[in-house]
């Protein structure tokens, strides 16, 4: 161990790491309104995130001006989320629930494949007019951009939380995620719910969308954040908003602190598979995650 | 090996002789150190007795000091309304439960626990209120699939088709396909357990529980759903399989006029406690058991529905 | 997921073996006498190596219920293991060399399948993942594995059992296709018996399957073993009768999705399923780029077919769950009861 540790180079690291965390929690929401609701584990989230950010470029590259395309691709994914509960989700709707989860794994190429096709597999940069430039904040280097993701993603929790709590919709979100056959018999629209929840989880992706697209260039790539965000909804549980934060960030400030500190002893790129094995590890413990529902089994 | 032979009445009331092909020795009466149990010899000797049972999740109590004794080859039934902690009771016995407080008395042997994964082995057989049927396989390799606790050959031996394994196998389908033939159920033993109706499924159940030929059957609620030939049918296979293989039977279930004709002895709970316990006639007459079936509630009671 | 009944047939049905024993000896004899070069390398060869991946995961996620997102993994581990046997331990047959990089597949795939004694459904696909993302970055990150080749690639050695050597592409088919049969059978012999029906048990309803004895942390262990050993062996096909040069990056996610995808399409719980579902996933690529060029001439390039194919492979992902959850075998197995009660014989049991 080096005598004086260097605090600030860690609380830089650390930062760094909540930030990037915050970004993985962000997608994680995206699932977590899907399976709340209706009990999908819609893998198909990150295709949807490259299918939002790639329209909204695509369409800025061709003169769109910004707001206009951010309304057209928030249209396009509010269209998608309904199709895809009509025809995908529906006809599977008394399915197993892994079943259900290959069907998203399906859908997740047809919507990767479909935004390649429209809009070209080459890669291309989003400016979302937010400069990726350090700011120092009593010693310690942060990411202007990191920090405006975090506050992007702080008002969008809230606004979530909020809608949960005080609205009538997001009222009959919380019962259908409580009980679907309980909200029939009250009277709640099941398909039309669902429709609701996929559009929103379409917005969802489109922002997280952005600000991933912003950070690290449009491209292919982009869906695979999806397999960052599974550690996260593991550790967090599948169906809690609060737990896809703090799993966001646990894994976030995790994997940058095993890579810096640890992974010199592997050899470095241990960012690849650190997550899932801390995950693993920590299921192993907890089988339901931090904030996850424990599934009692009736027998 | 042991050889068995009887005779069994078909429901038409002909009798008829039917050899039982050889069943694997059941190593019953074995505690977990390995050493055998004294033999029963007492017919008062409880098979099973259940002492000062308490169980509860959370906040709401299941069972409250519950003791229950069962007698060799009785057909002992628990009713009570609903929520009274019938499930809970029988899931106690099979071990899916662990009691709060109490202990478990099988055979002489104490448990404060059952090891379910042992239950097998210990004579334990039971069915399910929700079914546990397994859909994929068809009607005969279910209940062989009962006879799985008993198996000795490996994967490999099995896949190469050696002497042991295959000898294994013949006696397990001969012992299934015998006890299909008495619960009338040869004409489906090649179909999926899963596309048969809800009444036929039920006696494949019973079929693989019975294979194992258990000391002690559990049936949780066997006749729900059923109609009431089907309800006269299943009665009498429960009957006949305590005639024919001594098996001791614990009977939960709602419908009272089946109980009441079928059991010997009755207990009976409401809200976790055993509020009687007795012959059907005694039982019938209990006041107090009359006041569960009403709804009456107690000063003393929770009234937390479970 | 019901399991198919074909599979289930009690005792030798004599009609069911017409099929199997046809289609084996038209493999062995007619295709390589009569098939071209290219039908061969570019289609049976992947094709051999996909299905027996597919055997071998279907015993684990069709019969056993495990749900196993990281079985591209596995045949890494097959081809690395059977290659550095072979390599370094001199005079060792190489069968011997890919049977023992079974059991080292085998092993790892216990290690990775420990997770499913606490963990069911979308939590272990979760922790399967783990072996997917660790394996690749260990066969890339330590050069041992490969000999310390730059890139990580392996080549194979020239293809021999038992002291006859298989070389030119009808002689590494013939390696390819002596293999397969045999752990095919093997893997049938192992779903058609006890072993096969506690997996099925355990499947369907552990509780239950707990109670009445059977030895479910055992059952699970052995389902992920014998998976993980059959997979690890295709990935050696893969690697040495098929490629001939691999490296890891081509046992990345996605072909773990691939062999999952063709477990799906051609049919959970089956052993033919994995056949059914290679067939279409190698053929359709071809038929689709035939169709694309024809239809669209100059305009569908690589990239079009690319995404064309990754579109229809979700499509037709999703047609199956919905249509026919059952897969291609359920649709053989209709086709095939029609034909026979045409020709009057008593319909299967």
């Amino acid at each position: 161990m080096a005598e004086s540790f260097d605090y600030l180079f860690f609380i830089e690291v650390l930062t760094g790491g909540l930030l990037s965390g915050v970004m993985y929690s962000l997608v994680a929401i995206g699932f977590v309104l899907i399976y709340k609701t209706s009990g999908v584990l819609n893998f198909a989230q990150g295709a949807m995130l490259l299918f939002a950010a790639l329209t909204f470029v695509s369409l800025v590259e061709r003169g769109v001006p910004f707001a206009v395309a951010l309304g057209i691709t928030f249209a396009v994914m509010v269209l998608m989320g309904i199709t895809v509960e009509r025809v995908v989700l529906r006809p599977l709707v008394n399915k197993p629930p892994i079943t259900l989860f290959m069907a998203t794994l399906g859908l997740s190429y047809v919507i990767e494949g479909a935004a390649q096709l429209l809009w070209g597999t080459q890669v291309h940069a989003l400016d979302l007019g937010i400069e990726d430039i350090p700011f120092e904040f009593y010693g310690v280097f942060v990411s202007k951009f990191d920090l405006f993701a975090s506050g992007v993603a702080a008002v969008m929790v809230a606004g979530l939380t909020l809608f949960f709590r005080y609205t009538r919709v997001g009222l009959s979100f919380r019962a259908v995620a409580d009980d679907q056959f309980a909200a029939l018999t009250v009277g709640l629209r099941l398909p039309r719910i669902w429709a609701t929840v996929w559009a929103a989880s379409g917005l969802v992706a489109l922002v997280a969308g952005l600000l991933w697209g912003a950070r690290s260039g449009v491209q292919f790539s982009l869906s695979l954040v999806v397999l960052k965000a599974l550690p996260v909804l593991v550790l967090g549980g599948f169906d809690s908003i609060a737990g896809a934060i703090v799993g966001g960030l646990i894994i976030g400030a995790s994997e940058k602190l095993a890579e810096v500190y640890v992974g010199e002893y592997f050899g470095g790129g241990i960012e690849g598979w650190f997550a899932y094995v801390l995950a693993l590890a920590f299921l192993l413990v907890r089988p339901s995650g931090l904030f996850g529902q424990k599934l009692v089994e009736r027998v | 090996m042991l050889d068995a032979h009887y005779t069994f009445s078909a429901l038409d009331g002909s009798t008829a002789f039917r050899e039982f092909p050889s069943i694997p020795a059941r190593p019953q009466q074995r505690s977990l150190t390995g050493d055998r149990a004294p033999p029963i010899s007492l017919v008062d000797e409880p098979v099973l007795a259940l002492d000062d049972i308490s169980l509860s999740f959370g906040g709401v109590i299941a069972l409250a000091n519950v003791s229950l004794s069962i007698r060799p080859g009785e057909i002992r039934a628990i009713i009570g309304p609903n929520g009274a902690g019938k499930s809970s009771l029988v899931n106690v016995i099979s071990g899916l439960y662990r009691p709060d407080s109490g202990s478990i008395r099988l055979n002489g042997y104490a448990f404060s626990r059952i090891p379910a994964s042992r239950a097998a082995r210990l004579g334990l057989a039971r069915t399910f209120q929700n079914l546990a049927l397994f859909k994929g396989l068809t009607v005969l390799e279910n209940v062989m699939s009962g006879l799985a606790f008993a198996r000795h050959s490996t994967f490999i031996g099995q896949a190469l088709g050696l002497p042991w394994a295959r000898r294994e196998d013949r006696d397990a389908r001969q012992r299934a396909t015998a006890i299909l033939g008495f619960l009338h159920l040869e004409a489906v033993s090649h179909r999926l357990a899963g596309s048969l109706p809800y009444g036929l499924q039920k006696r494949v159940e019973l079929a693989r529980a019975l294979v194992a030929n258990p000391e002690i059957l559990l049936l949780d609620e066997p006749m729900a759903g059923m109609t009431a030939t089907e309800k006269q049918e299943m009665a009498g296979f429960i009957r006949r399989t305590r005639e024919i293989y001594g098996t001791t039977i614990i009977l939960i279930e709602h419908d009272i006029g089946v109980v009441m004709g079928l059991s010997d002895r009755i207990a009976v709970l409401d809200y976790g406690r055993k509020v009687a316990d007795g012959t059907p006639a005694e039982v019938r007459a209990d006041q107090a058991v009359i006041d569960a079936y009403l709804g009456i509630a107690r000063d003393d009671d929770h009234g937390d529905d479970i | 997921m019901a399991a198919i009944t074909a599979d289930r047939a009690d005792g030798p049905d004599a009609l069911a073996w017409v099929a199997p024993v046809a289609i084996l000896i038209v493999a062995f004899t007619i295709v390589p006498l009569l098939g071209s070069n290219y039908l061969i390398e570019a289609i049976m060869l992947p094709f051999l190596a996909l299905s027996l991946a597919g055997v071998g995961l279907n015993l684990l996620t069709g019969y056993a219920g495990q749900v196993s997102l990281g079985s591209a993994a596995f045949m890494a581990v097959g081809a690395f293991a059977a290659f550095n046997f072979n390599f370094r331990i001199d005079g060792l047959p190489l069968i011997v060399s890919v049977m023992l990089a079974g059991g080292v597949a085998a092993a790892v795939g216990i290690v990775f399948g420990l997770p499913s004694l606490r963990l069911k459904g979308f939590y272990l696909a979760v922790s399967t993942l783990a072996a997917q993302f660790f394996v690749q970055w260990a066969l890339t990150k330590f050069g041992w594995f490969s000999n310390y080749n730059p890139s990580g690639v392996i080549d194979a050695p020239a293809l021999s059992i038992a002291g006859i050597v298989f070389e030119g592409s009808v002689g590494r088919y013939y390696f390819a296709l002596i293999i397969v049969t045999a752990l095919t059978f093997f893997a049938w012999r192992v779903a058609t018996s006890q072993t096969g029906r506690n997996f099925i048990a355990v499947r369907d309803n552990e509780t239950a399957a707990k109670f009445i004895g059977v030895p479910v942390l055992k059952t699970k262990l052995l389902a992920f073993a014998l998976s993980s050993f059959i997979i690890g062996v295709a990935g050696v096909l893969w690697a040495f009768a098929y490629l001939r040069t691999v490296e890891p990056a081509g046992f990345n996610l996605d072909r773990s999705f691939q062999i999952l995808f063709i477990i799906i399409i051609g049919g959970l719980a089956t052993i033919r399923g994995a056949f059914f579902g290679a067939a279409l996933i190698v053929v359709f690529p071809v038929v689709l780029s035939r169709i694309g060029s024809f239809l669209l001439g100059d305009m569908f390039d690589s990239g079009v077919l690319d995404m064309s194919e990754r579109i229809v492979l979700g499509a037709l992902i999703i047609a199956f769950l919905i249509l026919e959850p059952d897969g291609l075998a359920a649709l053989g197995r209709r086709l095939w009861s029609r034909i026979r009660t045409k020709v009057g014989s008593p319909s299967e049991a």
